[in-house]
């Protein structure tokens, strides 16, 4: 103990505080403080880094699965929308199928009553000729008739024939 | 694996020039022999030697009044030093500030004279004599003469100053290479600066707590890289022996002390004076013993740091004395051997004091800062 304050020395006493305090105080405002700012500003940004490329990777999670969602979705839509196209096709060949039908068979219909019509009017044709015909003919007959009974029948036979002709030539 | 190499390097040569600069000190003790009553009982070559060593020991645990490098007998039987002188301030009552170079009392031998005194430098302290240099003893040996208040700029303040600015620039740089290299640290500062985020983060916040570790942060940092590159530079051959210096410890846990009187909160104090959940007549009777602890914690961080590092070179080098005592080829090797494993766990040493220094420091503030404590 007595040798410790013997060594003790003023002057070196003072030296060391003045010149750990001037340390302390130029080491603070030059060194420490901007060396514990630096590692703790790129501490925050370590962290901060982190957490936002955690947060990259969950949005790039949800895109993904978003993205799934979505062609899910487009391909139920794609199949819903083709089974339409296919029912709307169905429907349109079905429709445009009655439609002919039913047009062909008006056709027919009109086909036949313009038939049944010409038909009608031929008929009274021929009947109105036969008719004529045999007025003629039957002039013809009363005219000869009066003359001799053989000439008559002559006449009678011409008159067929002739009347034949005329109706296969118009048949024709 | 190249971190242990370097450090068996440096340990092997600081050990070599130790073993050098002790070859030339021995003929130190040959002169201050001259001045030593006690050593000219002493007859048998080795017993001389013995002395010689320690008194070489002491020596070199002491402050210097000037940087010896090295010092050698010239063929004129002269001996002649090699070193550098440092400068000398007194203050006296009577004459205030005299200031002169300590060459010109060429190690002791001269008397120099300023303003009608005289003055001796006697085992590295500086009295006032007569004209011849007598110095008066008392019946322990102790010089009676009187003093002047001794301000020099001695060895352990030039390496005090010298790490100060060693630190600045180190730092200093640290700090600017932050904003050139975008907050990555350069150079050395690369192996500093996990240093400073461990004292950060192992030291700082575990002992004092995240709210106030900051304001405590730049003594911590200093005290401890100062401790550190002190004791490191006492492993030198230039032997400063700095942290070993009583002066300086105290200084330092004084630091330590104040820093915690005055930034202790209310629940410090009352934990000292009025301990609570303690019945009253014990809360009397701990008071005082609370008061002295908080004197006897600094108490410990000086004696602790000065112990290790005089015990550290005491021992290192009374084995590298050992060298010079054997004089022969197997106990000289061995005790080489010894020196060298020495200052490799010197080395260790050093940090690892400057470690439980900032440590205990923080631990100190902590309790001084500590809030909210749980009923004992």
């Amino acid at each position: 103990m007595e040798k410790l304050f013997a060594d003790f020395s003023l002057g070196l006493f003072v030296f060391q505080s003045a010149i750990f305090v001037g340390l302390i105080l130029l080491l603070k405002k030059y060194a420490w403080i901007p060396i514990l700012d630096a590692v703790n500003e790129r501490e925050e940004g370590i962290k901060s880094s982190l957490e936002s490329a955690d947060k990259a990777k969950e949005e790039i999670l949800q895109l993904q699965l978003d993205n799934k969602k979505i062609l899910k979705e487009a391909r139920i839509e794609r199949d819903s929308m083709m089974k339409e196209a296919r029912e709307m096709k169905d429907k349109i060949i079905n429709e445009a199928r009655n439609e002919a039908q039913d047009e062909a068979s008006k056709l027919k219909e009109i086909a036949k009553a313009d038939i049944k019509h010409e038909t009608m009017a031929a008929m009274t044709d021929l009947k109105n000729q036969i008719a004529d015909l045999s007025i003629d003919i039957a002039e013809k007959i009363l005219r000869s008739e009066l003359k001799d009974k053989e000439s008559h029948n002559a006449l009678i036979d011409e008159l067929i024939s002739e009347g034949e002709d005329k109706f296969t030539q118009k048949q024709n | 694996m190249t971190g242990k190499k370097l450090t068996f390097k440096i340990a092997f040569i600081f050990m070599l020039t130790s073993i050098m600069s002790m070859a030339e000190q021995e003929q130190v003790s040959h002169e201050t022999e001259t001045n030593h009553t006690e050593t000219e009982a002493i007859h048998s070559g080795k017993e001389k030697q013995q002395q010689e060593i320690k008194d070489f020991v002491n020596h070199h645990l002491k402050d210097s009044h000037d940087f010896s490098l090295y010092n050698y007998t010239n063929d004129d039987g002269e001996k002649e030093h090699i070193g550098i002188p440092l400068p000398i301030i007194l203050i006296d009552a009577e004459n205030g500030v005299t200031a002169f170079m300590s060459s010109e009392f060429q190690h002791g031998k001269k008397v120099v004279e300023v303003n009608g005194k005289y003055l001796k430098l006697y085992h590295e302290k500086i009295y006032y004599t007569d004209a011849d240099g007598t110095i008066n003893y008392d019946e322990n040996h102790h010089a009676t003469n009187k003093r002047p208040y001794d301000f020099s700029i001695t060895k352990s303040v030039v390496m005090i100053l010298v790490t100060s600015i060693l630190m600045f620039i180190l730092f200093r740089n640290l700090a600017l290479s932050y904003a050139k290299n975008g907050g990555v640290p350069t150079g050395a500062g690369r192996f500093f600066e996990p240093i400073i985020i461990y004292i950060r983060d192992e030291i700082a916040i575990p002992n004092i707590g995240e709210k106030h570790y900051k304001k405590y942060m730049s003594y911590l940092l200093t005290v401890f890289f100062f401790v550190w590159f002190l004791n490191m530079t006492g492993l030198t051959p230039l032997g400063v022996n700095v942290t070993g210096n009583i002066t300086v410890t105290l200084a330092l846990a004084l630091f330590t002390y104040f820093i915690t009187t005055f930034t202790a909160n209310k629940n410090y104090w009352s934990h000292i004076f009025w301990m609570p959940g303690v019945p009253k007549p014990m809360r009397i009777i701990l008071a005082p013993i609370e008061l002295l602890g908080t004197i006897i914690k600094p108490f410990s961080l000086m004696i602790r740091l000065y112990a290790n590092m005089v015990a550290g070179h005491v021992v290192l080098m009374s084995i590298i004395g050992l060298v010079f005592l054997f004089k022969n080829w197997l106990g000289s090797s061995l005790s080489f051997g010894l020196a060298f494993a020495l200052s490799i766990l010197e080395v260790l040493v050093a940090l690892l004091q400057a470690y439980i220094f900032t440590m205990l420091s923080a631990l100190y503030f902590g309790s001084a800062v500590e809030e909210h404590q749980e009923e004992h």
